[in-house]
């Protein structure tokens, strides 16, 4: 630790802090725009500005080192005169286009030009104009507002790893572009907008659409991704105008992806606002009386074991919790939340989660990836693999892949293999990469969906196990044995127990005619066509999409902004969102639909408020008892007993296939999303180009 | 006040060609294999060569750029970002000669005014950054060039034409249009930048002070 002295008070702070941290550290706030966190320093823009004692003139304090016994001074008239001049100058190419601009209201340069600017501008010239650029269907840019901060630059080299701008020209004629015309290629291109600490950058989806001020702020959990990105719901009027990340260095530190941003115009299109009934092959809409009825008349006589439900990607701990508590009362244990298919060894928890958590991956230093593409599957994840590539150097953290990847995933990757043959070799020592896990102090393998939703992916996810434990990836204080979820629910539903029970069918022999009644919880990706035409489908969702065409009765459900629900990120983190806006129509939240149907059916629910609810959760599960945290537990109680063990330990010799199709299109709320739309036809055809 | 980055017609296709690649591996040699995105400014300088050689037109078409990046492992826009950052460096086609009027302070009080009027004068060009109709000249102006005992300066493509005034430009230009590249450096009776007509100090040899003796 070294001691500083900012403005007379004594502060102790770890040596390699700069300036600028320690006046943070000693509670002193100090203006900046170029220099962020999570970036490196440029130290252009000067806004940050200090006194040190015997140094001859101000100094940029973003990128001064301290030294021990430095004295900082923040708020002399030196300083104040200096800040005075550097925002000045700032303001002289800057519009005066405040009331038009999106940023107005969280824009830093206003602020501080509030707070530390002189209030008058000696500058008679004219003001520099820039042409604006084209960066695709998520920013828009007015760049004539641009401070050249370089943040964005700094962001899509760094962070995002698609270096694509850059400030070219020099002096009056500098500018931030792509120079050749062309859209970000990046999924955590929104990022952008929040690191631009002036309107030059804003979201052109929500361009001219409400002032910050206006917005009702709730926090909540990204659902587009199994990460649980901690994000922040922004509502007017009813509405949900956008979604921004909220800060939590355990999860997604401050980044968010674009679907998780954008695709919140979906949530306002193809929604299901009222209860439907197939009456003579078509359907009808209907009173929520009405459609219980016809469903608890379809479902009279009907024995238990021949209904089922399967689980969406979508869908909260809480609906999932009491669906499965109304079918046990019904006599039915034929529950699944694995839509695809995915294989999971259930003995115990850690099996199936990313056991290292996300923030581990900081610690690991060497990492083997294993039928998973993390740059589709979990941008912000990557994000963070890449940061540890960078910040490891030259080789520090050797970084391998079984499977080819559709889209550069920003970090070098030994591909070793395109199938999981490979793993043989590694687990027999016979494989280079076997070594580099071996030397590694925190080795890290992670399973991904391409690997779990195979025929073989017991085979697969055995040979990962045996390889973890032969080379120190699961060891004392260290479990690098990591699996990538791709949907939301995954973990949750998997830790309440939305698993075929004893006797059960899975999501394949239930598709097949193994129920007669087959409850759809939001679950859109099945093979739908596959679904047996005698069986009577009840679809519980929010979106109008593939399933509710197939479905004998819907029943409109709450999307993940419209109710409070609980979600488990891949890692077991336990978190919940809150209600921003209520449900359109007739939708209501999806556990108050079972609760309401239970009764009618005369197997009520023995709950009747979202505490209860949660009391019982923690009940089933002691892990929903400690919101925020991961609980790691030793032996679950509710786990379903081990599917049959697969002795044929054989691989099949096909290659890993992708799990996503189409990033932006992989839920009913992101296929409903104009926006994602247009980015799917953006980004789809390059993207076709370079995978082949 | 903008950059016009994109002229129309940029070539589809470029390539190094031989003479090139043999100045590209003496560059590369002179920094370690992961450091060799240092070398973007000289191989940047090859390119443009090579055009001028090739086309008759000295100047970096995107393709050569993104070619560059390519070798040296760096990300296209890095080398867009270099190659825009320097005024020596053209992004648009030019003239076969580009002719540099330095307009600096020194240049400017001993008659870069003239220098420039006789370059507009000779060649049809009426405003700083055009290239002549018939293709010959681009006439730029450029800030100090570093050789204020010599001003003023009209640098040609790679070569100082010092203590320049309007007639001397003149004929330097016919000569040019002419095919002829008149010897650079001074163009008045001196050396390099020693005084005019000859030395004025040390006139003594060694052997003449020692005869004062």
């Amino acid at each position: 630790m070294v001691k500083v002295i900012v403005d007379g008070t004594p502060v102790d702070v770890p040596a390699g802090f700069s300036a600028l941290q320690a006046c943070e550290a000693a509670g002193k706030e100090i203006p900046r725009f170029c220099y962020h966190e999570r970036l490196s320093v440029a130290g252009n823009c000067r806004m940050c500005l200090v006194e040190v004692a015997r140094a001859p003139k101000p100094v940029a304090s973003c990128g001064f080192p301290i030294s021990e016994g430095m004295q900082i001074f923040t708020d002399t008239e030196v300083v104040r005169r200096a800040r005075r001049a550097v925002m000045e100058f700032l303001l002289i190419n800057h519009p005066l286009d405040c009331p038009i601009c999106d940023q107005g209201g969280e824009c830093d340069l206003q602020d501080q030009a509030y707070g530390y600017g002189s209030g008058i501008s000696r500058y008679q010239e004219e003001k520099r104009a820039v042409t604006d650029k084209d960066l695709g269907p998520l920013v828009k840019t007015v760049m004539t507002r641009c401070i050249q901060c370089t943040r964005c630059v700094r962001f899509s080299t760094e962070v995002a790893g698609t270096p694509e701008l850059g400030m070219v020209s020099r002096g009056e004629n500098a500018e931030i572009t792509t120079y050749v015309q062309k859209a970000l290629t990046s999924e955590l291109s929104g990022n952008l907008i929040d690191v631009c600490p002036v309107g030059a950058l804003t979201a052109k989806p929500s361009a001219f659409h409400a002032r910050s001020w206006e917005y009702k702020k709730t926090d909540s959990i990204d659902v587009m991704d199994a990460l649980g990105t901690n994000i922040q719901i922004q509502a007017r009027g009813g509405e949900v105008m956008r979604i921004v990340p909220r800060v939590n260095d355990e999860v997604n530190e401050e980044w968010l992806s674009d679907k998780g941003r954008f695709s919140v115009d979906g949530l306002k299109r193809r929604r299901l606002d009222q209860p439907w009934v197939r009456v003579h092959g078509k359907l009808h809409p209907a009173t929520w009386q009405e459609a219980f009825v016809s469903l608890a008349r379809r479902l009279e006589g009907v024995p238990g074991e021949k209904i089922g439900a399967i689980a969406g990607d979508l869908c909260d701990v809480e609906s999932l919790c009491a669906l499965k508590d109304f079918l046990n009362s019904l006599g039915s244990s034929n529950l699944d939340c694995r839509q695809d298919g995915a294989w999971y060894d259930l003995s115990a928890r850690a099996n199936y989660l990313f056991n290292s958590d996300i923030a581990g991956i900081d610690e690991a230093d060497a990492l083997l990836l294993v039928g998973v593409e993390p740059r589709r599957e979990a941008p912000v994840l990557n994000a963070r693999i890449r940061k540890r590539y960078l910040d490891a150097g030259r080789g520090g953290f050797p970084i391998a892949s079984i499977g080819q990847f559709v889209s550069d995933p920003t970090y070098q990757v030994d591909i070793l293999a395109d199938g999981p043959d490979v793993l043989d070799k590694l687990e027999a020592g016979e494989h280079a990469f076997a070594e580099v896990l071996q030397k590694a102090s925190r080795p890290m393998i992670v399973v991904g969906h391409s690997a779990l939703t195979r025929q073989d992916a017991p085979a697969i996810y055995a040979a990962c196990k045996q390889l973890a434990e032969k080379t120190g990836v699961v060891a004392e204080g260290w479990n690098g044995l990591n699996v990538l979820h791709t949907a939301v629910s995954r973990v949750g539903a998997l830790d309440i127990g939305f698993v075929p029970g004893a006797h059960g069918c899975a999501t394949a022999s239930m598709l097949r005619g193994g129920v007669e009644i087959l409850w759809l919880m939001g679950a859109d990706e099945l093979p739908i066509e596959r679904i047996s035409p005698e069986t009577f489908v009840v679809y519980q969702g929010h979106h109008g999409d593939a399933a509710a065409k197939r479905a004998d009765i819907i029943l409109p459900g709450a999307a993940y902004t419209e109710k409070s629900g609980t979600y488990v990120n891949t890692a077991g983190r336990v978190q919940r969102a809150f209600r921003a806006v209520f449900a359109p129509g007739d939708a209501r939240e999806d556990w108050r639909i079972i609760r309401a149907f239970s009764e009618v059916c005369g197997h009520t629910l023995p709950y009747n408020t979202l505490e209860e609810l949660r009391a019982r959760m923690a009940d089933v599960n002691p892990v929903f008892a400690h919101v925020g945290h991961i609980t790691k537990l030793p032996a679950p109680k509710v786990m379903a007993p081990q599917q049959k063990k697969d002795e044929d330990r054989s691989f099949m010799s096909a290659p890993f296939r992708s799990v996503i199709a189409d990033y932006y299109q992989t839920n009913a709320i992101s296929r409903a999303s104009p926006t994602m739309a247009e980015c799917s036809k953006v980004y789809s055809v390059p993207r076709a180009i370079a995978a082949e | 006040m903008n950059t016009t980055w994109a002229p129309a017609e940029q070539p589809d296709n470029f390539a190094f060609d031989a003479e090139s690649e043999a100045e590209i591996v003496n560059v590369l040699k002179k920094y370690p294999e992961e450091r060799k995105a240092s070398a973007v400014m000289p191989l940047l300088y090859i390119a443009q060569r090579q055009m001028g050689r090739v086309t008759g037109s000295a100047w970096i078409p995107l393709v050569a750029m993104d070619e560059i990046a390519r070798r040296l492992e760096m990300a296209p826009i890095r080398v867009y970002e270099v190659a825009s950052f320097y005024t020596m460096f053209n992004t648009k086609p030019i003239g076969r000669y580009h002719l540099q009027v330095c307009t600096t302070t020194p240049c400017w009080l001993r008659g870069s005014d003239a220098v420039t009027e006789a370059c507009r004068k000779a060649t049809g060009i009426h405003h700083f950054g055009e290239t002549s109709a018939d293709g010959l000249f681009t006439l730029t102006e450029v800030e100090c060039l570093g050789a204020c005992a010599n001003a003023p300066i009209l640098q040609v493509d790679d070569d100082y034409y010092e203590d320049m005034d309007g007639p001397r430009t003149e004929a330097l230009i016919a000569d040019l249009r002419a095919g002829r590249r008149p010897e650079a450096g001074p163009a008045i009776n001196r050396m390099c930048s020693a005084p005019e007509g000859g030395r004025k100090t040390l006139l003594e040899t060694s052997a003449s002070s020692s005869d004062q003796k």
